[in-house]
């Protein structure tokens, strides 16, 4: 599998809400591997990848949280000066528009993956199948 | 087109209008002669019976609010010896003691009289099954239906509320073909229909419901019309006028008719007390023409609704008024413009995205905010489409109320949740 998953958390833009998310994961022991926050005018989304996606999407659910499951690559990048460049550019240069970005940094120094939401991420993979890039796999 | 009176109903306008005449020149005669309160007010106001030469002078007639209702409480409204007075119904008053409205024995039969014609102009007959399921006690509600069903020869199962294994086990065992019941309850009642899996078109025989009682949106009607397939007719009423059936809908469902040869209806600028022209939104005021024992002369609703004249399809002749849009202690001023929060409320229930809970905040004299909850199934973690929706609502209540409000997209749960009558409307600009 050449896709992986990301949580997305609603939350609106107030004192404590990533404290009472990440708490949730932390006492689940589930380990989180890349975030981002999007945030506009009230209220934002807070982004996750985890090593366990099904467990920490239910639980949440049951705690409360608006929350959804979604799909995203996440392409490798070499960790060092212009690594990201090289990736961003191949993406732009097919024209890929990116919805959201998170970075995992899987060996410091080393190899680290950009994790982005696209539409139609089976198709954007398809694309980019001759250009050379690595994808992160999920089990 | 069925109906119970058709003579009556269908009366010409002109007719209809000199039975109302000669209605309320005796009704304001009776209550001047025989309740002190009225004469006084009367008198005050510089008016008496002769003063009233045609329809248009009942506008020189001073309005009775609740307020009246407690001078002289209990009795002193009544226009008859008590020992004619058969029943109490009350009414809940927001501060202190009830409304008490009494019937004498014509009053009652005469309430039932109004419903069977509201019953019958809906379709329902003879070998229908009623579950009445308001609750049967002080509140008018349950007793009016439940006479004017049996005068229809309709099958009455006097369930009152809850218990809702109860309710679905009657409507499966008598096959109960139509419901007398308040909008929010029948939303409860058909969800737990449907987690229980039963198929309502093959399950059960309902085919039309009456709901009333409560304010409520076009986009509920049609919400519970899909989850029970059936018909749902707006009943209007209040305990001060018989209780259900002062107005009811057609099978056209556009507008509540008002038996105007039993209520003189007008509708008032709530503030400067003006009848308004027709089509207008204000408040209704209602004079009872046909009540024996407790005549109500000009009483102000505090309803906020608009008269609707045209000719109705269904041939009668009664004019309708449109679904109850709020209360006129519910409505706001913001910019200058009354709004209502029922305004706020079919937006938001008409958009995808959002749930049904909402809260209006008003900061000042200008601005207006409107705190919604979005929907917690439909998010799809995508924040382009919740600022999307967040302008979609913006400029739907703009367009409808002419005031570009603020708004707020909140964590479903977050705004406290209504048991009864919700709290729409927070103004911090009075405290």
């Amino acid at each position: 599998m050449d896709k992986v998953h990301l949580i997305s958390v609603f939350a609106e833009n107030k004192p404590g809400r990533l404290e009472k998310i990440t708490k949730v994961l932390a006492e689940a022991n589930i380990n989180i591997l890349a975030f981002s926050i999007t945030s506009t005018n009230g209220f934002g989304i807070i982004k996750f990848m985890v090593d366990r996606s099904k467990d920490a999407y239910q639980l949440l659910k049951e705690k409360g949280f608006t929350v959804s499951l979604n799909e995203a690559i996440g392409i490798e990048m070499k960790d060092q000066p212009g690594g990201l460049y090289e990736v961003v550019k191949i993406l732009s240069e097919e024209g890929i528009n990116i919805q959201s970005a998170a970075v995992y940094v899987a060996e410091t120094r080393k190899r680290a993956y950009l994790i982005v939401e696209v539409d139609n991420p089976e198709k954007v993979i398809e694309s980019l199948k001759d250009k050379k890039l690595n994808f992160l796999k999920t089990s | 087109m069925n109906f119970w009176n058709k003579h009556l109903e269908t009366l010409p306008r002109e007719k209809l209008k000199e039975i109302q005449f000669e209605r309320l020149k005796r009704v304001i005669r009776r209550v001047y002669k025989n309740v002190p309160h009225y004469q006084k007010k009367f008198k005050d106001a510089g008016i008496t019976p002769e003063d009233i030469k045609s329809l248009e002078d009942v506008k020189n007639i001073p309005f009775t609010t609740k307020e009246d209702l407690y001078v002289d409480y209990p009795y002193g409204l009544l226009a008859v010896p008590k020992e004619k007075i058969i029943r109490l119904h009350t009414s809940s008053g927001t501060t202190g003691k009830p409304k008490a409205i009494f019937f004498s024995k014509k009053d009652i039969d005469n309430s039932a009289e109004l419903i069977a014609r509201c019953l019958v102009m809906t379709g329902a007959k003879r070998g229908d099954i009623l579950q009445n399921s308001m609750t049967y006690g002080l509140f008018t509600g349950a007793f009016v239906m439940h006479y004017g069903a049996e005068k229809v020869g309709i099958f009455v199962i006097p369930a009152g509320p809850g218990n809702t294994e109860r309710q679905i086990a009657l409507m499966k065992d008598f096959g109960t073909t139509m419901l007398h019941i308040t909008p929010s309850y029948a939303l409860y009642v058909a969800s737990v229909i449907y987690e229980k899996g039963i198929d309502p078109k093959k399950e059960l025989k309902l085919k039309r419901a009456y709901l009333g009682a409560e304010p409520y949106s076009e986009q509920t009607r049609k919400k519970v019309e899909d989850m029970l397939n059936i018909d749902v007719y707006n009943c209007y009423g209040l305990t001060e006028m018989n209780g259900p059936g002062v107005g009811f809908e057609c099978p056209y469902k556009d507008g509540l008719h008002i038996w105007e040869d039993n209520f003189l209806l007008e509708i008032i600028n709530p503030e400067t007390g003006e009848v308004v022209p027709d089509g207008e939104i204000g408040e209704l005021v209602l004079t009872t023409l046909n009540r024996e024992a407790m005549p109500l002369i000009r009483y102000r609703t505090r309803d906020l609704t608009k008269v609707i004249s045209e000719p109705c399809r269904c041939g009668r002749t009664h004019r309708r008024i449109s679904r109850i849009l709020g209360r006129t202690d519910d409505m706001f001023i913001v910019k200058g413009v009354n709004i209502f929060p029922q305004q706020i409320e079919q937006i938001l229930m008409g958009t995808k995205g959002v749930a049904q809970n909402y809260q209006i905040v008003l900061e000042s004299l200008d601005e207006m905010t409107v705190r919604v909850e979005i929907d917690r199934e439909l998010f799809d973690g995508r924040i382009d489409r919740l600022v999307k929706l967040k302008e979609e609502i913006t400029e739907k209540i703009r367009s409808a109320t002419m005031v570009k409000p603020k708004v707020e997209l909140l964590e479903p749960g977050t705004l406290p949740v209504s048991e009864g009558k919700a709290k729409r409307v927070i103004d911090k600009r009075t405290i």
